[in-house]
């Protein structure tokens, strides 16, 4: 049952064939057994789980109606708040701490009936592509455990492909939804930017921060995304507008007469080999499909990377602030007579990691008086121009495809001490924060070279969401009907298990 | 183009209130270099006459009406405190030094 979609398993639950107490036990089960190999989760509250299921059992039992996805299991990224569980954030300074509130996130998912199995482990503060920068810890791809599951939400995207859980919330400030599902071989989506509350969710950069739904199929994905998006009174930047019809358009995946727009500048140099010809043959299946391939060319996305890498850091250098020692958190050097500057200098030293200073010093930098216009205010203008090249983009194209990552997964520890190499990780998802509008990677085979996934990554203007799950679908069912079964069937047992 | 020193880097981390230890400093020091000579490409475009961006999707004034709605217990604020007295934060001294 674990292998099956979270639409299998809710069908499978409404035709009593099994329940959630089961459901929820079997992928604790499956935790037990692989997570040490994995280390996709920080914290798994089996109590809760179980208790959370047995509540949408007993619902079910009373013959009242429940959600589309109520007593499915889902791992949630330590990015976000949940009442009374530990939340780290994978930074030592928030080690022990139990929030008081829920993420709006999670208060939609338990509305819903959405079992919550714990938390999954992150690059820091959300800020990395490999999940290497976490405080505690590498998580290991599960298609070759001495490989990275990307980042920052690498713990997601590894117990989506490890069969620890069939949903999983990711966050993406610049790919950290879609580079972890590419580099598994599964379906992440940023939804538009608005589209799904922030309140709750630490904040990195609030300006390109999103909370998205990822999976293992382009519906399940989608009928999660229509659980937690929506309105929210509680965030100022939320959209206050229908949420699109995601779930429809999965269903439907028909492509007839649609436009497909190839970004001209995101692919070629710097892509693997077999990345371009997985690519390649993915479009192709679109045309067959009955969509209109055309190139388009968006010639300022070549800065996007140094706009974001400006952006980003400027925007945390604020946020966390908020790290203190004050109100919540560890408190490092509070002896008699210390000053709270002291107190808040020694507590940061040792509460953040490598990564984490070396965004909030560049920060730091990019908004001090005399630099301001010639770093941050000069990235700003680039956003400008991003946006401007993505509008331009969407008058001949109805969405804009690329391959979602110019590799696959790399060893861990390969790029660990070259910051601009990892970086370039992000160079074909960044331009989609920067805009605020949507995007989604879907798997579309392994890389002859190396056996590895690679992801397709679909682009579409802001709140037409749809249109992403749209196209996704398409080729997710023109890739099945190749394969025969879905490319995680191919994923080698991990040690030990199955 | 710039280049920071290893003094630039202490005065930053002061800024930023993050003690760092001389070979941290040494270390970023240098891959500051490398990184905002990465960074700094965005001059090449950034033109006067382009408006700056700072939020990708435009909202404007989101207000709520002014009622008092349920929030956090004084006990519910106060569980994650690293210490606590009488129901407050308690916090290392701030006025010490000048006193």
């Amino acid at each position: 049952m674990i292998t099956k979609s979270a639409y299998e398993m809710s069908a499978a639950m409404a035709a009593g064939e099994t329940s959630s107490v089961a459901l929820t036990q079997a992928h604790l089960d499956r935790i037990s057994a692989v997570d040490q190999h994995v280390h996709a989760f920080l914290h798994v509250d089996t109590e809760g789980a179980l208790a959370q299921a047995k509540a949408v059992d007993d619902a079910r039992a009373r013959g009242e109606k429940v959600g589309p996805l109520a007593g499915v299991p889902l791992a949630l990224k330590d990015v976000m708040v949940q009442q009374g569980i530990p939340t780290t954030c994978g930074s030592k300074i928030l080690e022990g701490w139990r929030p008081p509130y829920d993420a709006t996130v999670v208060t939609k998912l338990k509305n819903a009936g959405v079992v919550i199995l714990g938390k999954t482990n992150m690059d820091e503060f959300a800020m990395g592509s490999s999940t290497e920068n976490s405080a505690y810890g590498p998580t290991h791809n599960p298609w070759d455990l001495t490989r990275i599951p990307g980042g920052s939400g690498g713990g997601s995207s590894a117990s989506l492909a490890a069969f620890e859980a069939p949903l999983a919330i990711g966050t993406d400030t610049g790919g950290s939804i879609r580079q972890p599902a590419a580099v598994t071989g599964t379906v992440g989506v940023k939804p538009t930017y608005g589209g799904v509350s922030r309140y709750g969710l630490i904040a990195f950069s609030s300006s390109l921060d999103q909370a998205g739904p990822c999976a293992r199929t382009v519906l399940d994905t989608a009928l999660l995304h229509e659980v937690i998006a929506g309105h929210d009174g509680k965030d100022a930047t939320s959209i206050n507008a229908p949420v699109p019809q995601v779930v429809k358009a999965a269903r439907d995946g028909n492509v007839k007469g649609m436009k497909i727009g190839f970004v001209k500048e995101l692919n070629g140099d710097g892509y693997q080999p077999g990345v371009r010809s997985r690519f390649e043959e993915s479009l192709e299946l679109l045309a067959k499909a009955g969509a209109e391939i055309v190139e388009v060319s968006c010639p300022n996305f070549e800065y996007a990377l140094a706009a974001y890498y400006l952006i980003a850091p400027s925007e945390c250098s604020s946020n966390l602030a908020r790290f203190d020692a004050m109100r919540y958190g560890i408190r490092v050097g509070d002896s008699d007579g210390a000053s709270a500057e002291s107190v808040m200098n020694l507590t940061r030293q040792v509460g953040f990691g490598r990564e984490v200073k070396r965004r909030i010093i560049l920060g730091t930098y990019a908004l001090s008086s005399g630099y301001y216009d010639a770093y941050y205010g000069s990235a700003q203008k680039v956003r400008t121009l991003i946006m401007q090249d993505f509008t331009k983009a969407f008058t001949s194209a109805d969405v804009l495809v690329s391959p979602t990552c110019p590799t696959t997964a790399f060893k861990i520890g390969e790029k660990a001490n070259d910051p601009l190499a990892m970086y370039l990780n992000d160079i074909a998802t960044i331009p989609v924060n920067m805009a605020g509008i949507g995007g989604m990677s879907l798997p579309c085979g392994l890389a002859p070279e190396d056996n590895l996934p690679v992801g397709f990554q679909i682009m579409a203007p802001a709140m037409q969401d749809q249109r992403m799950y749209t196209v996704g679908a398409a080729l997710e069912a023109a890739l099945l009907d190749q394969w025969g079964a879905p490319l995680l069937s191919r994923i080698p047992a991990l040690a030990g298990t199955q | 183009m710039s280049s920071l020193s290893r003094s630039d880097v202490a005065n930053l981390a002061r800024l930023a209130r993050i003690d760092m230890s001389d070979e941290e400093l040494d270390h970023l020091a240098t891959e500051m270099d490398v990184i905002l000579g990465a960074v700094a490409r965005v001059q090449e475009v950034a033109t006067p006459e382009i408006a700056p961006t700072s939020h990708p999707i435009p909202i404007h004034n989101v207000t709520r009406p002014d009622v008092v709605v349920a929030s956090l217990s004084p006990q519910a604020a106060l569980s994650g405190a690293p210490a606590q007295e009488d129901a407050r934060f308690r916090v290392p001294q701030i006025l010490g030094e000048e006193a």
